[in-house]
């Protein structure tokens, strides 16, 4: 799983039948300094996320699991939302 | 899943049986900006886009879960049409 910052929405009315009523939400992954790290991605959203929250997620075939028995086409869902995280370097807050 | 834009199409006439109907477009990554990143990759269409759409693209073993895919050999499939993308400037 990956830290990462929720940037932003995307808005898609033409989609998948199994993505229907599904929210869509750009992450901009993080580093453990909190610092953006790498391409920025849209996942799904399982927990009720929301821009400008700090969120881990998943990646890869298991990102559609939060929403068994359904099977959404997606390689990226949140699964948390960061309260704070704790690192040699100190606490960061969610 | 990443963001693209649509830049062309791809005709195979010879191909996997389970591609037979499948139509193959051509996307350039972008970042939620517009700004081109990464190279270009083939997907399988799912949901009609055609060359200058913006998409939503699912890659891995993922994009066998989009509808009509179970069991073809894919490992990218557009499964939306992007509307609107609305990014804040303070997230990144």
């Amino acid at each position: 799983m990956h830290l990462a910052r929720v940037i932003g929405e995307v808005v898609a009315s033409s989609k998948d039948a199994n993505l229907a009523a599904m929210k869509l939400l750009v992450l901009q992954p993080l580093a453990a300094s909190g610092e953006p790290a790498g391409r920025s991605l849209v996942a799904l959203d399982s927990v009720g996320a929301g821009v400008g929250e700090n969120v881990f997620f998943v990646r890869g075939r298991e990102a559609a699991f939060p929403f068994y028995p359904a099977e959404p086409p997606t390689d990226a869902t949140i699964v948390g939302i960061v309260d704070y995280w704790h690192t040699e370097d100190g606490v960061r807050a969610g | 899943m990443i963001l693209a834009k649509i830049v062309g199409t791809v005709v195979a006439t010879r191909k996997d049986d389970r591609l037979l109907s499948s139509k193959l477009l051509v996307a350039r990554p972008m970042d939620p900006r517009g700004k081109p990143e990464g190279s270009y990759l083939v997907a399988i269409d799912t949901v009609d886009a055609g060359v200058g759409e913006t998409v939503l693209i699912v890659s891995g073993s993922s994009a066998r879960m989009a509808a009509g895919l179970k069991d073809c050999p894919v490992d990218a499939a557009v499964v939306g049409i992007v509307d609107t993308i609305e990014v804040s400037d303070s997230g990144s």
